[in-house]
């Protein structure tokens, strides 16, 4: 399979600071990539430099074979990160307007409306976000990065904080993104979720990468199996 | 061998300073029309094209700093600022004693006068920003597109307001003149003045740049402790 | 990332690819500013500070001197677009404020939207809203200080386009510069003013000229030109420099 994301030894420096060392990480199209680490191991910094939003130092990032600001890169792009990027004072509706304007959505209005649906915020659509209640605001946030079709995922651990039924929610979008060849990379510290979904798991310890490669079925019995193994602590 | 380029530049400076120092005072005759106060002329020029000079060098590094990514341009160029906003405010007030000796005002609203001080505003400005990022690669890409703003409104600055109220001297260096405007033997302590004000910028901006690299080093470290 | 416009030397593709591209980024840009516009309208943060702020500073400024007096019509410019740059600060410390709760800065940083796009879309959004305080504080200043300001209306209003694009653009691209800054609220003021300066003097000097009851004089209209190249040297600088200023 060809590979949808390339990472050729990106370094990324803040100063003379190293935060990510010699990264070298092909994610091939339409696999499940899951960054595991501590926290402050570098995954925000990796899953920002994919998504264009970070400038790195040294190396090649290719996204479907461009430069990740490239329109290209950016148009097959979902992102969601630790906030939820939709406007607290605008309504769910506005919202998605907005977004799929942006994108350049051929068909707006319908997007939006089997998209507010599909979400169940099709009876609040009007109401501002501000008077969202949690869970309703992480459906909207889902709404809003798969709204495109996007041809990559990057998700900065979603499955934090979410309640179940937006768990459920997130776990339905990512199959079926999968099914229609969707690549995903997502961050988490929460093992046993994360290597349900992945086909492949890289993991990052203090701005190095220790391990990429295959999900096996040893690692879905044994999930400290990768720590202990990889990382210079053991996993203690 | 930083060490002994610094020391070289200052002795030869300092040294030169005090021939010119000498020069100055001691040698060349009061002008004729302004008397004694023209002598200031002899740091207020050097310094303004001091400053000048340093912008656009500063302005330079900018862009190689956007265009390629090393930090070295950067640290550069925030040394060359901050000594030439020195030198500049060293040009505007040797310039204002001699005005208020000349034309009996400290200050007025000439083309030159404001844009000498809008640049020293806006450089200020610069130095003030770069006080508030702490992160060294983000600081560095900021302060190059402020640098690059503040250079181009500086030239439109000095090209709007020459349309109109003019009360500087003109040009008195026959490079810009063609001659006649000035005393040769002036304008060479001129252009001697002006060496030895350089090399002294040279010598203050290498000593800058050091420091900027150990600050950079030290932040690096500080991030590494907290990451281990 | 933004092509010359040199369509007399490029194949015809080439230059449909240019008009392409120009006209996405202004729909794209025109989306972002009627977003931040609704929710301006929607919360009136920046304009009721704005405009209440601009009418407490003229109202102030008609006990400094006498408001009655002609000297009036020779400083009402100035104090005019000093209260503008003013109040501008306030409407642009908001511009990119607004996308930090909720981080939705890199919601739309990784969205299709190009940088370009974004900054000319909140520099539009600006100009709308310092347009309109300016109608306003214009309104209040004819009726506090006894002005007559409406002899040479299309003047008028071709100087406020201009100059409040200018002040916008530069708002826009300073409010995205020290968005994630310390101090940012400090910052922006500290750096744009001085940057303002050619502008405002420009402005000033034209408002003055357009107070009084003759026609522009041929050295004043000199100060249109330094507005016009100063929107169009700005503009096309904040369109290069977009990239580094949002993404890092």
């Amino acid at each position: 399979m060809p590979d949808a994301i390339i990472l050729e030894h990106v370094w990324k420096f803040y100063g003379d600071y190293a935060a990510l060392r010699d990264y070298t990480l092909p994610v091939s199209a339409g696999s499940c990539c899951a960054l595991l680490g501590r926290n402050g191991a570098g995954k925000t910094t990796l899953l920002r430099i994919l998504a264009g939003l970070s400038p790195f130092q040294r190396g090649s990032v290719r996204v479907f074979g461009e430069q990740p600001r490239s329109d290209k890169a950016r148009r097959q792009l979902g992102f969601l990160g630790h906030g939820i990027g939709v406007y607290e004072d605008l309504s769910a509706r506005e919202n998605l307007r907005f977004f799929a304007q942006v994108a350049s959505l051929r068909d707006t209005g319908a997007t939006v409306e089997s998209w507010l649906e599909r979400v169940g915020l099709a009876r609040v659509a009007e109401m501002p976000v501000r008077q969202f209640s949690r869970g309703m605001r992480q459906r909207l946030a889902l709404a809003r990065t798969f709204l495109h079709n996007p041809g990559l995922l990057i998700l900065d651990e979603p499955f934090t904080s979410l309640d179940d039924r937006a768990i459920a929610m997130l776990s339905e979008l990512l199959t079926e993104a999968r099914a229609r060849g969707a690549t995903i990379v997502l961050s988490t510290h929460q093992l046993r979720e994360a290597l349900a979904i992945a086909t492949h798991v890289a993991l990052i310890e203090n701005g190095r990468l220790r391990y990429a490669g295959e999900r096996t079925e040893e690692m879905l019995n044994d999930p400290g199996l990768l720590y202990r193994l990889h990382t210079e602590l053991g996993g203690a | 061998m930083r060490e002994k380029v610094v020391f070289g530049l200052a002795a030869v400076s300092a040294v030169l300073l005090a021939y010119d120092l000498y020069q100055i005072f001691l040698v060349l005759p009061d002008e004729a029309a302004q008397g004694a106060i023209y002598r200031i002329m002899f740091f207020h020029i050097p310094a303004a094209i001091t400053g000048m000079i340093g912008y656009f060098v500063a302005l330079t590094l900018s862009i190689l700093y956007l265009s390629t990514g090393r930090l070295r341009y950067d640290s550069l160029a925030a040394s060359i600022v901050e000594v030439s906003v020195v030198f500049s405010i060293v040009n505007i007030v040797t310039g204002s004693i001699w005005a208020r000796v000349i034309w009996g005002i400290w200050w007025t609203w000439d083309y030159r006068l404001t844009s000498a001080l809008v640049c020293v505003l806006i450089f200020c400005a610069y130095l003030i920003m770069r006080r508030a990022i702490e992160e060294p690669t983000q600081r560095a890409r900021l302060s190059a597109a402020l640098c690059i703003f503040g250079c181009v409104d500086v030239v439109i600055v000095w090209k709007s307001i020459e349309w109109f109220r003019t009360q500087h001297p003109g040009p008195v260096l026959s490079i810009r003149t063609g001659g006649g405007n000035i005393d040769p033997a002036m304008e060479r302590m001129i252009y001697l003045n002006l060496l030895a004000i350089l090399m002294m910028a040279a010598a203050m901006v290498l000593v800058r740049t050091r420091q900027e690299q150990t600050a950079r080093e030290i932040d690096s470290l500080r991030r590494l402790a907290n990451a281990a | 990332m933004t092509p010359g416009c040199c369509t007399g030397c490029t194949p015809n593709w080439v230059a449909r690819e240019h008009r392409l591209f120009a006209m996405r980024t202004l729909r794209q840009a025109i989306s972002v500013a009627r977003k931040d516009l609704a929710i301006e309208f929607r919360t009136k943060e920046s304009l009721n500070a704005a405009g209440a702020f601009a009418i407490v500073i003229l109202l102030l400024f008609s006990f400094a001197f006498d408001p009655a007096a002609e000297a009036v019509r020779e400083i009402g410019g100035g104090l005019l677009w000093l209260v503008f740059a003013f109040a501008g600060a306030l409407v642009f410390n908001r511009g990119f404020a607004r996308e930090l709760p909720n981080e939705c800065l890199d919601a739309l940083l990784s969205s299709p939207l190009s940088a370009s796009s974004l900054l000319i879309g909140k520099a539009m959004a600006s100009f709308v809203l310092l347009l309109g305080v300016e109608a306003v504080s214009l309104a209040v200043f004819g009726i506090f200080y006894d002005m007559r300001w409406w002899i040479q209306p299309w003047q008028l209003a071709a100087v406020f386009v201009l100059a409040t694009w200018g002040i916008a653009t530069l708002g826009a691209v300073f409010g995205a510069l020290t968005v994630n800054l310390r101090l940012r609220e400090l910052m922006l003021p500290i750096i744009i003013y001085p940057l303002l300066i050619p502008l405002l003097i420009a402005a000033i000097e034209l408002t003055n000229g357009l107070f009084s009851a003759e026609p522009l004089k041929p050295d004043q209209l000199l100060w249109g030109r330094v507005l016009i190249v100063f929107d169009i040297v700005f503009t096309a600088l904040a369109l290069a420099l977009a990239e580094t200023i949002l993404v890092n």
